[in-house]
């Protein structure tokens, strides 16, 4: 197995320096890039060719490098990032990327600028082609074509917003992603940290029996020590939602999923590199599983946790007035069932990290969307008091929700713990897609009725949601669904049921949208068939039944500002209008390539549900004058540094170039909650704003001013405070600073006000509710079954778009992940646990995208501002189907409409 | 145990060592070994010279086995060689293209490689070197089944030969659920020779429609003295397929849209002749 007694060395010029390698047999090139020669900025996605994140130059030409033997590149030139960056291209392509805000969580952009470099300097074929092997999960890909077409051309103006809320500007954190020099969570470890590697189930459910772990410990050199449910001193137990926790971090007796762990195996990064499963002492005995709902419900099925009979974990209820009589009395009724898959985050960053013990405490670098709660979750896991332990977020290679729970973790801290010293682990891709949550599948059964004049009167939602073998959460999902299945419409009758059932199967989670992208594909692609049946023009339709200031939600709640659907639907008219005509012209010259138009609208509550959730932002200055912002809301990409910090500086009257940040870091930044619900620009933005006021309060005290106009900026060991014409200077040196050196500070929060519903869902879910309309053009081949993107326009209600560039940013992403769900993804355990299987949209899947921002200021938000981060993806799924049944004459009912699903569909039309 | 021969003779030297496997483009070597590192000893070929680049032979071309899909698409060839490099551009990205060969996709042996179906209606043969010598073996012998091939132990692919094949035109399409980085649902290749508006000689090979890609020999009979190409793909002429069900697509879906992307890549290549 191994020839570590002649390892060849292998010589080549890195970055222009002479380096020299001794690698394994076989070594990747991107293993000796990263471990051995310290390039870090080459990230590594997927070990398979398929997600590009290593590409580096060899001679020149791009390459995967986890798909070249490093023996292979002896005497050749490797070029990665780092050095690219300084060329002329790399510097035109870094001003280009950062204006055009192209990198977002920034894992994909040393991937993206080395091919971009490689075909500026070849001239050959198009862009998309050269960028075509990279994939991004943020960006949509617009951005960064944008980007790169702007580079080519030798550049682009330099964004010059003020910062003041309201304007573009580029991301405050962005210089470190487009350099790559951010590190992610397994940039931190140094060279020959010891590995820890997880033990998985290969059965969806089986029970095991663990053989001689000491006599495999001492059989191999390597092994440091292994680990499972008997080292965790704590609580067996973790989940999101405390009342739910059920999901063990070593599994006992018996595993319910394929993929969870049993054990973990700590050891020479040497020997965790040869390392094979089939190695570990474990005998396994497959039981019988369960794998849908409609199987974990029946009589006699295994039951995945005692006390929740009929696996049924949680059912989440609305209803006003009486659904049945007004359906019953409609003039005209649709109904259909719909059917979605399990869909995968596929965040270019595989979960990583690592921990070491420093002072006595567990100190954990892990990538992460809520490092609060993955310290509440450790405190319990490993029986210790919250001082000793330290969560310091490393860079984050994108979220969408799945890097809210805990997954590296306890693992992490566990082993650090066990050998006493410095700890990393990385997940495989395949690890990550089998270990981690998932979009709930669900199947919706769901009766919409309109009465003579095509008002809506009554809407039944029965929504069954596969929650997979643990509660993660499913129970959000469950109270989420039923309040907005509605969609953005007024109904006086309505009654809402989502049940999430356990199954064998990975653990369903959150993911941008809670279960509400689900709802909204069977809402809205009923709303074209009662429209039709009403015979209105769809949008016509939508705008009649739109919520409206004053009015009351499925849940009673009432806006008395701020609900802005109807007039995003305004927005969309003109465009809807344009494309209805083009479709017309389009289809009558084109038999086999049909041209569609389609619409669909979401709304999105901020915030937790009817929840306490509350953020804190912590900001002082200290007696050098700098201005320092403790802005704990972790920032996954969408750009809560850059929001947060322009709505600090607006509160404060300071220049937001000229605020500090420090980074999220529990023994650093108060708790700003949760990277999740849409809540960081509202509750986390609020807190800022808060404690901008906060702290400009004190500084004008200092010198007696009580003014709204004037400017505070800082200066060597003073600040300064400029009334019109009056200049202040306030020299700090004599104030007294506290334990953390400032002068002056503020620490503010924000919860937002919300109230409990009643047993009928009756209530006040959330403070705040963001609106949005999608308009999708596609084309059809009908022979084939394909579907192209033509176009899209989407209008967004964000109350105040604080920085537009940003706001777009969200839109496209949250776009390209919509037309993944509903044209391509669909996750099965087992099956496609890859990124050649389990595909993702490519920059060549997406088309132009034309962002309207609407403002209808929000009565609660900083300025006026709504969360985006999950409105984005909403609509795009629904209005792409109704897009693909007006093209074709079908009628969809499940995504993703696949090649063969759509021809299927086709001639089941065909032959009505 | 890692080899990397500087000679033919030397790779095929080596090439003798027990179990061992064959590294030349990389592209599927490392996906299909996963995460771990091999413990198999590995003959990397990519530094044998005998075995790079594309060249004019006597009889038509010849192929090394460590000519990348970019070399193809790079080469200066004619148009028979147009599908050939259609496929070459579709295949996984430019960074799969610049490292991943052409030999290297025939011996991973996929019912879905890009390269099998325009190679076979190029009638390539497979060069073949061992400790007996060198051998020659058509294409479509050499692919036996999905991921088996004719090599025996101690063998390994040389080069492909095509034999010359003027006044000619060819095309490639694949069908695929994204744009890049994307297995073939279905493929198609077409080469044809038009005289006088009218097929004079026509091969059509079918890819990831079958265990091995397979050329469409009723079809080609009935496409000779064809000047309209709508409506004369039969469901007779497909019976020689017989396509899976996968996460891909279904086995009747794919018998559906193979007519079409036949039909279509025919008409391009009827007007380009």
């Amino acid at each position: 197995m191994m020839d570590g007694a002649n390892v060849p060395m292998i010589k080549f010029h890195l970055n222009g320096a002479d380096v020299s390698v001794a690698a394994a047999a076989g070594e990747r090139l991107s293993a000796s890039l990263r471990e051995k020669c310290g390039a870090k900025d080459v990230k590594i996605g997927c070990n398979a060719g398929d997600c590009g994140a290593c590409s580096v130059l060899v001679d020149g030409n791009v390459v995967c490098a986890c798909l070249m033997s490093t023996a292979q590149t002896e005497g050749r030139s490797v070029e990665t990032v780092s050095q690219l960056r300084n060329s002329d291209e790399g510097d035109a392509l870094a001003a280009a990327f950062q204006n055009h805000g192209a990198a977002q969580c920034g894992i994909c952009t040393p991937g993206m600028i080395v091919s971009a470099v490689a075909w500026m300097r070849s001239g050959e074929g198009t862009v998309e082609d050269a960028l075509g092997g990279v994939l991004c999960r943020c960006t949509g890909y617009r951005k960064i074509l944008d980007a790169v077409n702007e580079a080519a051309r030798g550049g682009g103006p330099t964004l010059t917003g003020t910062g003041k809320v309201g304007t573009s500007i580029q991301r405050l954190d962005g210089a470190a992603k487009v350099a790559g020099i951010e590190k992610f969570g397994d940039d931190i470890a140094g060279m020959d940290v010891a590995t820890v590697y997880v033990i998985r189930s290969p059965y969806p459910r089986a029970s095991f029996k663990f053989g001689d772990i000491e006599g495999f410990s001492n059989l191999f050199d390597g092994v440091l020590t292994v680990l499972s449910a008997k080292n965790v001193k704590g609580r067996n137990c973790f989940g999101v939602i405390p009342p739910f926790a059920d999901q063990p971090v070593f599994a006992v007796g018996e595993t319910r999923f394929k993929g969870e762990a049993v054990a973990a195996v700590v050891g020479t990064p040497d020997f965790i590199s040869r390392f094979k499963d089939t190695d570990f002492p474990i005998e396994w005995n497959i039981l019988p599983d369960v794998g849908t709902p409609e199987e974990a419900m029946k009589f006699g099925a295994p039951e995945l946790h005692s006390g929740r009979t009929n696996n049924v974990m949680i059912k989440g209820f609305v209803e006003c007035g009486d659904s049945a009589e007004a359906l019953n009395d409609a003039a005209q009724v649709v109904s259909g069932r719909f059917e979605t898959g399990f869909v995968e985050h596929a965040y270019i960053e595989p979960e990583a990290g690592f921990a070491d013990i420093v002072d006595g405490r567990v100190e954990i670098h892990a990538c992460t969307q809520a490092p609060v709660m993955d310290l509440e979750s450790l405190m319990e896991i490993l029986g210790l008091e919250r001082g000793q332990i330290r969560i310091v977020p490393t860079g984050v290679g994108g979220g969408f929700g799945s890097k809210l729970d805990i997954t590296v973790q306890p693992y992490l801290a566990l082993a650090a713990l066990a050998v006493g010293g410095p700890v990393r682990i990385a997940y495989s891709r395949s690890e990550s897609m089998q270990s981690t949550t998932k979009r709930h599948p669900a199947k919706m059964t769901v009766q919409i009725g309109a009465d003579s004049e095509g008002n809506l009167c009554g809407m039944r939602f029965d929504g069954i949601f596969n929650t997979g073998a643990y509660a993660s959460w499913g129970p959000t999902v469950a109270n989420r669904v039923p309040v907005h299945a509605s969609g953005p419409y007024v109904f006086k009758n309505y009654r809402a049921e989502a049940v999430g059932v356990h199954t064998h199967c990975p653990p369903s989670g959150a993911f941008r949208g809670f279960g509400v992208p689900q709802a909204a594909i069977a809402q809205e692609v009923l709303f074209d068939e009662l429209a039709a049946k009403c015979e209105m023009d769809p949008l016509d339709f939508r705008v009649q039944n739109a919520l409206t200031n004053g009015m009351a939600t499925v849940c009673g709640q009432i806006f008395e500002e701020g609900v802005g659907i109807g007039a995003c639907f305004e927005a969309l008219r003109v465009h809807w209008n344009e494309a209805l005509d083009e479709m017309k012209n389009f289809n009558t010259a084109s038999q086999e390539l049909r041209r569609g138009v389609g619409l669909a609208a979401g709304w999105y509550g901020c915030g937790n549900t009817s929840l306490p959730n509350p953020s804190t932002i912590k900001s002082g200055v200290l007696a050098n004058g700098k201005i320092v912002l403790h802005q704990g809301a972790m920032d996954i990409g969408q750009g809560a540094n850059t929001v947060i910090t322009q709505i600090f500086a607006e509160a404060l009257g300071a220049d937001v170039y000229e605020i500090e940040l420090v980074g999220a870091d529990t023994d650093l930044t108060p708790d700003a909650g949760k990277t999740s619900a849409s809540r960081q620009t509202f509750v986390s933005g609020n807190a800022a704003r808060l404690s901008g006021l906060a702290l400009r309060a004190e500084i004008l005290r200092l010198c007696n001013l009580d003014s709204a106009v004037a400017q505070i900026s800082v200066g060597d060991g003073f600040i300064t405070v400029a009334d019109g014409s009056a200049l202040n200077r306030i020299s700090l040196s004599d104030l007294p600073a506290d334990e953390d050196g400032y002068v002056l500070r503020a620490e503010k929060s924000y919860d937002p006000p919300t109230k409990p519903l009643d047993q009928n869902g009756q209530g006040v879910p959330y403070a705040q509710f963001g609106y949005a309309a999608h308009l999708a053009v596609v084309d059809v081949d009908m022979r084939l079954g394909t579907v192209t993107a033509v176009r899209l326009v989407a209008a967004h209600d964000v109350g105040r778009a604080i920085n537009p560039m940003l706001v777009e940013g969200q839109v496209h992403g949250g776009i390209a992940q919509g037309l993944g769900m509903a044209l391509m993804e669909e996750y099965i355990p087992g099956r496609t646990e890859n990124l050649h299987d389990y595909l993702i949209p490519t920059i060549g899947d997406i088309p132009p995208i034309e962002t309207v921002i609407v403002e209808e200021s929000d009565a609660h938000g900083p300025y006026g501002a709504k969360g985006l981060g999950e409105h984005v993806l909403i609509p795009t799924a629904p209005a792409l189907i109704n897009a693909i049944n007006r093209a074709a004459d079908v009628q969809i009912r499940q995504v993703p409409v696949t090649p063969a699903r759509l021809r299927a569909k086709i001639l089941e039309s065909q032959n009505d | 145990m890692y080899f990397q021969p500087l000679t033919l003779s030397e790779a095929v030297r080596d090439a003798q060592n027990n179990g061992v496997q064959v590294l030349a483009g990389g592209t599927d070597f490392y996906p299909s070994h996963g995460d771990v590192l091999p413990d198999f000893p590995i003959l990397d070929i990519s530094r044998v010279p005998e075995i790079s680049g594309i060249e004019r032979t006597e009889t038509g071309w010849r192929i090394g086995a460590m000519t990348s899909w970019t070399d193809v698409i790079k080469a200066d060839l004619p148009p028979a060689f147009d599908g050939l490099k259609a496929a070459a551009r579709e295949v996984g990205s430019l960074q799969i293209q610049n490292l991943g060969t052409v030999a290297g996709n025939l011996c991973n042996a996929s019912p879905a490689a890009d390269g099998v179906p325009p190679l076979l209606t190029l009638d390539a043969e497979i060069e073949i070197i061992g400790l007996r010598g060198v051998r020659k073996i058509p294409l479509k012998n050499f692919l036996k089944g999905p991921r088996s091939t004719d090599l025996s132990s101690g063998e390994i692919v040389s080069a492909i030969h095509i034999p010359a094949v003027d006044g000619v035109v060819s095309r490639f399409s694949k069908l695929g659920s994204r744009k890049y980085l994307v297995i073939s649902i279905a493929m198609v290749a077409v080469l044809l020779r038009v005289e006088n508006g009218a097929i004079a000689e026509a091969r059509v090979a079918v890819g990831a429609c079958s265990p091995v890609a397979t050329r469409l020999t009723g079809l080609e009979a009935d496409l000779f003295g064809a000047r309209d190409i709508s409506g004369i793909v039969k469901s007779q002429h497909l019976s020689t397929l017989s396509p899976i069900d996968d996460v891909r697509g279904s086995s009747d879906y794919r018998l559906d849209v193979v007519v079409p992307l036949i039909e279509r890549a025919l008409q391009a290549a009827l007007e380009t002749a």
